[in-house]
């Protein structure tokens, strides 16, 4: 017993290793003053000053957040209904294909995707005249579109985790559909459509592939600009760049960690004292 | 007498209102709630395949868009024109048959690489404290959150010639010359494994943490050694967590792109990487279109698959 606890030790230290290893990397040398990037030339910040001087990076980085501020806000909206569908609709005419179309954009391959949005795009503009060119609107609905799949499974597997007497209790009493909805069952799904909002920006935020079919002349995501520079080869502002979004994720995941736990501990509390009320 | 019929008579036309108004509420409501992100899947999700199917058998042309899928025939009249010569090309030029062999067989070995690295893990994290628990979890998700481009970006200065391992190795001197860890097929193993180790994580995970803990301790009573315990108790109790890990990481994998374009060599062939550059440098969409079709027929199985199980998770959680 006591050696696989060593062996289970050992493992998870590597695998956990694994994981952090090259993001510490890219953290310690977005602090070299050397241009070459393996080696130690001082600490310096210089990357970081040419990183906020460089204006592509910066017009990229904010059509990127504009981008993935719609399609957080749109992929929650559709994402939850999708996932209230699955869970609590029961079976309804075509479920087996919705649930088909909800869960297969999680696993393909994202330049079959990126390709097929793009010709759907160009022969609706050929059919209906819309959409006009491609640029920030294509890639905003290719991005909720496979970010509401995301949404739909967290919510869908919070809604099934969670016992449905409560609904059924305040059906019975009366109320709504739509007002069991509003008061009951969203303030309970609350944190799962939280961590799908974040998640859908950050999935929007970090796409390559997909935005690169669907975007046109002009409308560059911070992923495409990155990528055209980092072919060329390694460039120590990128690094500064990582380190940037690396410490602004970790803030946003750890704030959205605590304040969830305090909620559940909570609710929790309120749980137990209405109990001993009770009592 | 009257007053009474005509007040009981409002009240039930009131309650009747109220009624068809709760009845239509609820229906439309439930019409909506089932028809906005069906329809939002079926335009966007669904339908683009049929165009690329359509467009897949389409001839290639010099114009913009360059493919010719409708024969004008004067007259307000057109042909559709049916042409497999993409797929008969996919069928003859043999760089595309290896890439595919080449793609499936990276996409494998790293999925069994990933589940090597990734089985102790989960079951590691499974077995810990609840307070660990949550922590070591966050540990695993938190990378997933940062960027995925330059998560792989980093690997090309951690294994270049000069990069991090091959300066540490020369500085030990357990090597006279750098060894060739990047641009081959070697780095992409690590960029997949890399990337997609929290893939594999986390349904091993959700499935270890259901497991009854007094199924290894009956075992255990019995005079079973731990090691074969696991063999034949943990491992086979786990095989749905297996399938949907392994599944989330070699369908995605299969068709990967960036991690090719970036860590991989010039010789390292795969599909992904072959239909963007059928794209992107060749613009040669019909066939572009074709790579894709043939890439999910390859997957349509391992997907559908990956749907059941998703189905039922859905279902039992």
């Amino acid at each position: 017993m006591r050696r696989r606890s060593t062996f289970l030790l050992m493992a998870m230290c590597f695998g956990f290793a694994f994981l952090y290893g090259p993001i510490l990397s890219l953290i310690v040398y977005s602090f070299n003053e050397s241009r070459l990037v393996t080696v130690w030339g001082g600490f310096s910040t210089k990357w970081y000053g040419e990183l906020l001087r460089d204006e592509q990076v910066l017009e990229a980085a904010l059509l990127s957040l504009q981008i993935g501020v719609v399609t957080a806000t749109a992929a929650v909206l559709l994402g939850t209904l999708a996932g209230l569908l699955l869970a609590r609709f029961g079976r309804f005419r075509g479920r087996l294909l919705f649930s088909g179309m909800v869960s297969a954009p999680l696993v393909m391959p994202e330049v079959i995707t990126g390709l097929s949005l793009l010709l759907l795009f160009v022969s609706a503009e050929e059919l209906i005249g819309w959409p006009s060119g491609r640029g920030m609107d294509t890639i905003t609905i290719a991005h909720i579109t496979f970010c509401m799949a995301y949404v739909a499974v967290i919510v869908q597997s919070r809604l099934s985790s969670l016992d449905d007497s409560v609904e059924e209790a305040a059906m019975d009493l009366g109320a709504r559909p739509a007002k069991v909805f509003l008061v009951i069952t969203l303030p309970i799904i609350a944190p799962a459509l939280i961590s799908g909002w974040l998640l859908a920006f950050t999935l929007s935020l970090d796409d390559l592939v997909i935005a690169s079919f669907v975007s046109g002349p002009g409308s560059s995501t911070l992923p495409m600009v990155i990528f055209s520079k980092v072919r060329l080869g390694v460039s120590p502002d990128i690094n500064a760049l990582a380190t940037i979004i690396i410490l602004i994720v970790t803030l946003f995941v750890v704030i959205a960690g605590v304040m969830m736990s305090r909620q559940e501990k909570a609710r929790a509390r309120d749980a137990q004292q209405a109990l001993q009320a009770h009592d | 007498m009257l007053d009474d019929a005509l007040q009981a008579e409002q009240a039930s036309r009131q309650g009747f209102a109220r009624r068809l108004a709760e009845f239509l509420g609820s229906r439309a409501g439930r019409g909506l709630v089932i028809a906005v992100p069906y329809l939002w899947l079926a335009v966007f999700f669904l339908l683009p395949f049929v165009i690329v199917f359509a467009i897949s058998l389409s001839e290639a042309a010099i114009a913009r868009p360059p493919f010719k899928l409708l024969e004008d025939l004067g007259y307000g009249l057109y042909q559709v024109t049916v042409n497999f010569g993409n797929y008969l090309f996919l069928l003859t030029d043999s760089l595309y048959a290896v890439a595919y062999l080449n793609s499936v067989k990276i996409a494998a070995i790293s999925t069994v690489i990933a589940l090597l690295i990734g089985y102790p893990m989960a079951y590691g994290i499974a077995r810990s404290g609840p307070a660990w628990r949550n922590v070591l979890l966050l540990l695993i998700i938190l990378p997933f959150w940062t960027s995925f481009l330059l998560r792989v970006y980093a690997w090309i200065g951690i294994l270049r010639d000069n990069g991090l391992i091959n300066n540490l190795l020369l500085g030990l001197g357990v090597i006279d010359q750098p060894l060739p860890l990047l641009y081959n097929d070697f780095s992409v193993y690590i960029g997949i494994v890399y990337s997609y180790l929290p893939f594999m994580v986390l349904p091993l995970y959700a499935n270890l943490e259901r497991l009854d803990p007094s199924l290894l301790e009956a075992s255990a009573d019995l005079g079973c050694r731990p090691w074969k315990t696991f063999l034949t108790v943990t491992l086979p109790l786990s095989l749905p967590g297996i399938v949907a890990g392994c599944l989330l990481v070699f369908i995605p994998a299969v068709g990967e792109f960036v991690i090719p374009a970036l860590l991989g060599g010039p010789d390292t062939l795969m599909i992904g990487r072959v239909l963007w550059n059928e794209f992107f440098s060749n613009r040669d969409w019909p066939v572009a279109s074709a790579v894709a079709i043939a890439m999910l027929v390859l997957l349509v199985v391992p997907i559908m698959i990956f749907q059941r199980y998703q189905m039922k998770q859905g279902e039992r959680a």
